[in-house]
């Protein structure tokens, strides 16, 4: 290793850069050191002419007096911010809560109504309104029905719990379902009351402004669903809205869909 | 900081959609969806996940099925898995622990509690 060494010299410029570091320091300690040994000279200064008079130490007395009643006045202003901030805190933490479960049900309600117009096939449309009962609502024995104007009969087309022929057919105006329809308004009573197979706990009327389209009753919720949520009910209003217009659009489509392969037959065999 | 890979396996593309913005509030994690058990097998052995969200009632292979499988391949014994499902009877869920599942949730879910199970699964402060 030589004298010229690059690594060696910039070590030593390290060392010494530390050295004056530390000297420095030493030197700021020993200023501070004088500077405290000043102040204790001060103060012990007028303790001892305060012990020697009497109108000294009523002074020193008093202004210490002072500034402990400030103190404590500074201390209790403190603690009363903290109990503000705390509480402030609490507040935030509720409505966060709040929000939080507000966006959920948000989240929820438009996936339901996402995949509701996902499609424009029939059956596709009656799954996802079977999906939504069952993983959202959290029902496990429920009909959809389907209304036929011309009849007035609402008749089973899709189902889960049960086989479709075990959900009786309903005429619009008539009973729980038929009624609903009618009236436009959500039946729901107490999920404790489910029980008859023939009479639901829940039935959402489907109709596209006064047009019946069908409906969906519920008979009986999973075990470990004990009751409705404000969600519940928000799903309702959505299913009954649009599972209605998805439906109408679904079966509009597959009409126009076989009148156009009525006519392309027409046009065909007057063309060849 | 690694990523967490998860998988969804889970037929219905309603709850699929829901779990996926769930688990998306989760910063450093990758979300897979398959739509069936033989696709989330395929999908197990062809690539590494830190958790699997498996339903039970699924077309082609069902979730106890794939479970079952998962828990009988060694190099995936390290995966956490959580059964999603809506067969809420004790015996389901312990038949689902048995076969090697580590959590249980019953639908229909809460968001919250999705992501509180992934983040306990996962280990995520």
């Amino acid at each position: 290793m030589s004298h010229d060494d690059p690594e060696l010299q910039r070590k030593a410029e390290e060392f010494l850069a530390l050295f004056r570091k530390g000297a420095d320091f030493t030197k700021e300690l020993l200023r501070e050191n004088e500077r405290l040994r000043r102040q204790l000279v001060t103060v012990e200064d007028r303790q001892n002419s305060a012990a020697q008079s009497d109108v000294e130490w009523a002074k020193l007395r008093s202004e210490l007096l002072g500034r402990i009643q400030s103190l404590e006045e500074e201390k209790q202003d403190v603690l009363e911010r903290l109990r503000a901030v705390e509480e402030e805190n609490r507040q935030f933490a509720s409505r966060y809560l709040e929000v939080e479960e507000e966006n959920n049900n948000l989240a929820n309600l438009y996936i339901s109504s996402f995949q509701l117009h996902s499609t424009l096939n029939l059956s596709e449309v009656l799954k996802i309104v079977v999906e939504i009962v069952i993983n959202l609502i959290g029902a496990e024995r429920f009909a959809i029905y389907i209304a036929d104007e011309r009849t007035r009969v609402l008749q089973p087309v899709a189902c889960e719990g049960d086989s479709l022929s075990s959900f009786p057919s309903a005429s619009i105006g008539a009973g729980i379902i038929g009624e609903a329809v009618q009236s436009g308004e959500i039946w729901c009573t107490d999920p404790g009351e489910a029980g008859d197979p023939e009479r639901p706990i829940v039935c959402i009327p489907l109709r596209l402004e006064d047009r019946p389209i069908g409906a969906i009753a519920i008979y009986a919720l999973l075990q470990q669903k004990e009751g409705f949520t404000p969600l519940d009910h928000e799903l309702f209003t959505l299913l009954g809205g649009h599972s209605a217009t998805a439906v109408f659009a679904a079966q509009l489509y597959g009409l126009s869909e076989r009148k156009l392969n009525t006519i392309q037959g027409f046009i065909d065999l007057l063309t060849k | 900081m690694d990523r967490h890979r998860i998988l969804i396996v889970e037929d219905s593309p309603t709850m699929r959609q829901l779990l996926v913005f769930a688990l998306k509030r989760l910063k450093n994690a990758d979300i897979v969806e398959a739509q069936d058990g033989m696709d989330g097998l395929r999908k197990v052995t062809s690539d590494h996940y830190d958790l699997a969200l498996v339903d039970i009632n699924m077309p082609v292979m069902d979730g106890l099925k794939l479970i079952s499988l998962i828990r009988g391949e060694d190099n995936l014994k390290g995966m956490r898995i959580c059964v999603i499902t809506t067969e809420g009877a004790q015996e389901d869920r312990e038949r689902a622990l048995a076969l090697g599942a580590d959590e249980y949730l019953t639908k229909p879910i809460q968001a919250n509690k999705v992501l509180a199970m992934a983040k306990s699964l996962l280990k995520i402060e």
